[in-house]
């Protein structure tokens, strides 16, 4: 039977303790759930190590790990928590392969959630690791996707931040790129945004609206189709970015290298400048369906 | 014995002391322009710990703090490639990107530092939970106090680690004596961690004497000792300052005085040729 995001995760993590005897270090990994069941029910002996509640120290013991070529995998139970964990993989592991030419390869599982969860970790935080240099950065939403970024950090010798998303472990499915004719508008969507994405599109094409989507999954180096850019350039009114995070980091960051790669304006649609509350009509949640459609028919008007 | 073990240290010191005299000159007649950090006076700590390692045949993991010119020297870490790092050079144990604050060298297994005092903490406790392999690691009386050191104080306790935590405590961040920033002791506070620690002058044989407990579980050693010169830079702040090398020197008398100058000729003439060179 085809495998979901968790059980493709679970599968990766188990065989990296027991086949290739890696660590996975994080907190609170064996108590009830076992981070939304992405994990199998292994403990210290197996690999499988609880570190104590000291999140920027804990950063720095996978770090540790990691210059003794063990390839650990750091578990970071909700992206906020990155404000406390990144000190040492960002200043340290990043920089190690090119300043004493010692790679330091940590695969940052970093996961992402939101709604009635408060002003403090909810969403992804991937803009934090993004603007510095020495780390690759991707958001795997389908188990192939995920298979293939965990190979690729098994050849590679540099840091991963994998920006997960709960909102994807119970997918199966692949998602596709959807190329369309001299566009209306192209998407470029991360992370759990990707799902809204496909579901404004299907209700623009009712809409008489030409809209074609392109799914990121490597966001650094940015890795995008180069005919998609092609595609940017033939389009009516430019590119959107959609993201889980706040628009003040990759969103515009990538929105100025598409823009300069097409010459086309390029918007962009993220988390709501502003912290999330717990109570619903006060959360802060990523662009959905219909705030998608809301922000291209926007587009559209204003140009028009 | 203990007189063979002294001469081994003093020997070692020699050559550290040797070594930060030349980068002092260096930096004042400005053929080094970026930040560095003397370790003279402090540097029986390395010269003492490198002696007793040597004897027990084991090889450790090494992580240190910026002012680690004589944890490099002592433990055997190439002197060329250091004056090499410290001008700049490719060939430098860094390849030229460590200046004096973030050297490494592979052959001795001792790492590099990021510049942020006190990481070297957890990323050694990492390392060693990872190895199992005996682990030195170097901070500051002024890094013990950042609150990921004290983290790691605690995990490596309740992992009981072969690490062993050197503070090598002069008293002094930049110029901010330690009694203006704590009212605690962190041999005190790695006691409450449950783990071995004291409080020691940098004397060799008070080290030494602590030698029994090395790598057998973590233990911490609060050593206090006198830093010569500024900060970073080549500048003395006072010549009043306790000077551990002179004392023992006494101690050896007319030989102390011949292992000082068989040090300092082999050192400045290497550093005159690499400058001449450059
Ligand atoms: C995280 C961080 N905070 C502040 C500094 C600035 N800083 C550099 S050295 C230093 C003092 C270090 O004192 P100590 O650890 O006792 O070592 P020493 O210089 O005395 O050898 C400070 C505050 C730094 N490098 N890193
Ligand atoms: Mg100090």
């Amino acid at each position: 039977m085809e495998k979901n995001v968790r059980e493709t995760i679970k599968e990766i993590i188990r065989r990296h303790l027991k086949l290739k005897q890696g660590k996975v270090f994080g907190q609170c990994l064996t108590a009830v759930g076992w981070v939304g069941g992405t994990l199998p029910e292994m403990y210290e002996k197996d690999g499988m190590v609880e570190v104590s509640m000291a999140d920027v120290a804990g950063g720095g013991f996978a770090v540790g790990a990691a210059l003794m070529n063990s390839r650990p995998i750091y578990v970071i139970r909700y992206q906020g928590f990155n404000w406390y964990n990144a000190p040492m993989i960002v200043n340290y592991a990043c920089k190690s392969k090119e300043i004493w030419k010692k790679p330091c390869p940590v695969f940052v599982r970093s996961i992402a959630m939101e709604g009635g969860i408060g002003p403090v970790a909810g969403s992804s935080h991937h803009s934090l690791y993004y603007r510095m240099p020495g780390v690759k950065i991707c958001s795997p939403m389908t188990p192939k996707e995920y298979k293939s970024i965990y190979k690729k950090f098994m050849r590679e010798d540099d840091v991963f931040y994998v920006s997960e998303h709960r909102g994807s472990y119970n997918n199966k499915k692949e998602l596709k790129n959807v190329l369309v004719k001299k566009p209306d508008i192209v998407l470029f969507a991360i992370s759990i945004t990707r799902f809204e994405a496909i579901k404004a599109l299907n209700i623009l094409i009712k809409q008489n609206i030409k809209i074609s989507l392109h799914h990121i999954l490597w966001i650094k180096p940015l890795k995008i189709e180069s005919k998609f850019i092609k595609n940017l350039k033939e389009s009516k009114y430019g590119g959107l970015i959609l993201d889980d995070d706040y628009e003040n980091g990759i969103a515009k960051s990538i929105a100025n290298e598409l823009n300069i790669k097409s010459g086309k304006p390029i918007y962009t649609l993220g988390l709501k400048e502003k912290s999330a509350g717990f109570y619903p009509t006060k959360d802060n949640l990523p662009p959905n369906k219909n705030e998608i459609i809301k922000k291209i028919n926007k587009i559209i008007n204003e140009k028009k | 014995m203990s007189k063979e073990y002294l001469k081994e240290v003093l020997k070692k010191i020699s050559i550290c002391r040797n070594f930060e005299l030349n980068v002092f000159n260096a930096v004042k007649k400005n053929n080094i322009k970026f930040p560095v950090y003397l370790s003279a006076g402090q540097e029986s700590i390395s010269a003492s710990l490198a002696t007793i390692i040597k004897k027990k045949k084991i090889k450790p993991l090494i992580f240190a703090q910026h002012r680690c010119h004589s944890t490099y020297l002592s433990f055997g870490g190439n002197i060329r490639k250091l004056i090499y790092e410290l001008l700049g050079s490719k060939k430098g144990c860094a390849y030229g990107m460590g200046g004096s604050a973030s050297i490494q060298s592979r052959e001795i297994n001792m790492f590099g530092h990021d510049g942020h005092m006190g990481t070297q903490a957890p990323i050694a406790v990492g390392a060693c939970f990872q190895s199992k392999k005996p682990t030195i690691v170097f901070l500051g009386d002024a890094s013990a106090e950042e609150d990921y050191v004290l983290a790691s104080l605690g995990w490596a306790s309740t992992k009981k680690l072969p690490i062993l935590f050197i503070v090598e405590d002069n008293n002094l961040s930049i110029l901010t004596e330690k009694k203006v920033r704590r009212n605690w002791d962190i041999h005190s506070v790695a006691k409450s961690f449950k783990m071995k620690a004291f409080n020691i002058s940098d004397n060799p044989l008070e080290i030494k004497k602590k030698s029994k407990y090395f790598f057998r579980e973590p233990i911490l050693l609060n050593i206090n000792t006198n830093r010569l010169f500024w900060h970073s830079g080549a500048g003395i702040d006072s010549d009043k300052t306790f000077d551990r090398y002179k004392s023992l020197r006494k101690i050896f008398g007319a030989q102390g005085n011949t292992i000082h100058n068989k040090a300092k000729e082999k050192i400045d003439i290497l550093w005159k040729k690499m400058l001449e060179r450059q």
